[in-house]
């Protein structure tokens, strides 16, 4: 029986942060793929409370919140590289910026997909600017929000890229576009160069396939 | 002795977020200072400290600003590491992060919605956090802790259900949290406010009530938590 294991389903930004976050580590993992639209029975009985992936069971134990996952993936390996910087204001900054973006932008881009425009593009546009900002402050000129390596906080925002792009699709309009955020824009093309995301992070036109299928299915259930 | 450390909590006295990072504080033995914010006339401090969110509580360690409350929490862990308020074995401590983020997430929301909505809006939230309390009952089971023997990360972030639930459902003329059906949970709030730092630090009950009935009307129709 594998030591590792993380239920997730491929399509899954949160999924991709585990992934990553154990491909950094070189940690080996069984990865169980999960039926788009189903739960196993595995999912349900490992993350009762919320039913919902990625979990991680590491020796029986399952782990459940992309985060506190990653968090975890940092504190029992602790080989090189570490995810969360070596200061605790430093790592404040990051969690503060992890949970900036998975409580007010991850739902701004779900309301874009789903073709809310107006003030939800002002409020994507300031919320980019921010994480410029962030960027610029965190990296200290080096080409990650972790600095050398990628970090906590590039993983919670870099496993997004790829909706990130489907957004931009729908919107026809650059989120992070070189001539406005351009510390972003080259992160977001090292991070996904990176040979710890290449590979494994979906393809934006398999993502836009998905996304089209999920709208037609939504549309058809509404009738 | 290190060079003497600022440390102060931009706060507001009726709030159980900032009731969080004071205990956490009080629980290492950490001196600090309180800075009363008026929430309806926030200080230039405090909207410099959290530009982003203007909310409290933030913490201020030797004029850097931390705001958050479980971000915060965690830094305090880490910075000041007698008394620690999170286990020491990576997987306990995720489950610590996950119940605290469960209590927020879920419990919080749920549990406040249901004193302020009516009709079967009202049932539904109240349905959302009895299963959440039901969630929580059963994870504390016979602990006299979250945390254990002692107050730990979960037990700071499930304070709301210690003081300002009990106060919330009387000022709405509701029952969420009771012995009958939470017995571990009501064991454990008994044991919670019982402690000498505990009560240290939280509000006068009587004067929370009456702040809350003051607000009463301007909670209902907004459904917003001032902080």
């Amino acid at each position: 029986m594998a030591e590792v294991k993380l239920l997730g389903k491929w399509p899954c930004p949160y999924v991709l942060r585990a992934r990553v976050a154990l491909q950094l580590k070189k940690v080996e993992y069984e990865y169980l793929e999960e039926e788009l639209g189903g739960k196993s029975e595995l999912l349900l009985k490992s993350n009762p409370v919320h039913k919902k992936i990625p979990v991680l069971i590491h020796r029986g134990r399952p782990l459940c919140e992309s985060l506190i996952i990653v968090q975890y993936i940092d504190e029992a390996w602790l080989a090189a590289p570490s995810l969360l910087p070596a200061s605790a204001h430093d790592r404040a900054f990051h969690r503060f910026w992890a949970a900036y973006f998975d409580d007010k932008l991850s739902p701004l881009l779900t309301r874009l997909r789903n073709g809310e425009r107006g003030r939800a593009n002002e409020e994507a546009a300031e919320g980019v600017k921010l994480l410029e900002e962030a960027f610029v402050r965190l990296s200290e000129g080096k080409g990650f929000f972790g600095g050398d390596e990628i970090g906590y906080l590039d993983i919670t925002i870099g496993c997004h890229l790829g909706w990130i792009r489907v957004t931009e699709r729908l919107m026809g309009f650059k989120l992070i576009e070189e001539a406005k955020v351009p510390g972003l824009a080259g992160w977001a093309e090292r991070f996904c160069a990176h040979e710890a995301v290449q590979g494994i992070m979906p393809e934006t036109e398999k993502l836009m396939e998905i996304f089209q299928l999920a709208q037609i299915h939504m549309k058809r259930s509404k009738r | 002795m290190a060079e003497a450390e600022q440390v102060k909590v931009l706060r507001f006295w009726a709030s159980p977020w900032s009731f969080r990072v004071e205990l956490a504080l009080k629980l290492k033995g950490v001196p600090h200072e309180k800075v009363e914010e008026d929430l309806a006339n926030k200080s230039p401090l405090l909207l410099a400290s959290n530009p982003i969110h203007k909310k409290i509580p933030v913490l201020l360690h030797n004029g850097k600003a931390i705001p958050e409350s479980l971000i915060i929490l965690e830094y305090i862990d880490e910075t000041w590491t007698d008394n620690p308020i999170l286990p020491k074995a990576p997987h306990e401590r995720g489950m610590a992060r996950f119940w605290s983020r469960f209590i927020d997430d879920k419990c919080v929301g749920a549990c406040w919605m249901s004193c302020w909505t009516e009709g079967e809006t009202q049932q539904m939230f109240m349905e959302q956090a009895r299963a959440c309390l039901r969630i929580l009952d059963d994870e504390l089971g016979g602990r006299r802790f979250f945390g254990g023997e002692s107050i730990g990360l979960v037990d700071i972030s499930a304070s709301f259900f210690a003081l300002w639930l009990g106060v919330l459902q009387e000022v709405a003329g509701i029952s969420l949290i009771n012995g009958d059906e939470f017995p571990n949970l009501c064991r454990w709030i008994e044991g919670f406010v019982a402690s000498d730092v505990v009560t240290e630090c939280l509000p006068p009950r009587d004067k929370l009530l009456a702040v809350f009935q003051s607000k009463k009307q301007a909670i209902l129709a907004t459904k917003s938590m001032v902080y």
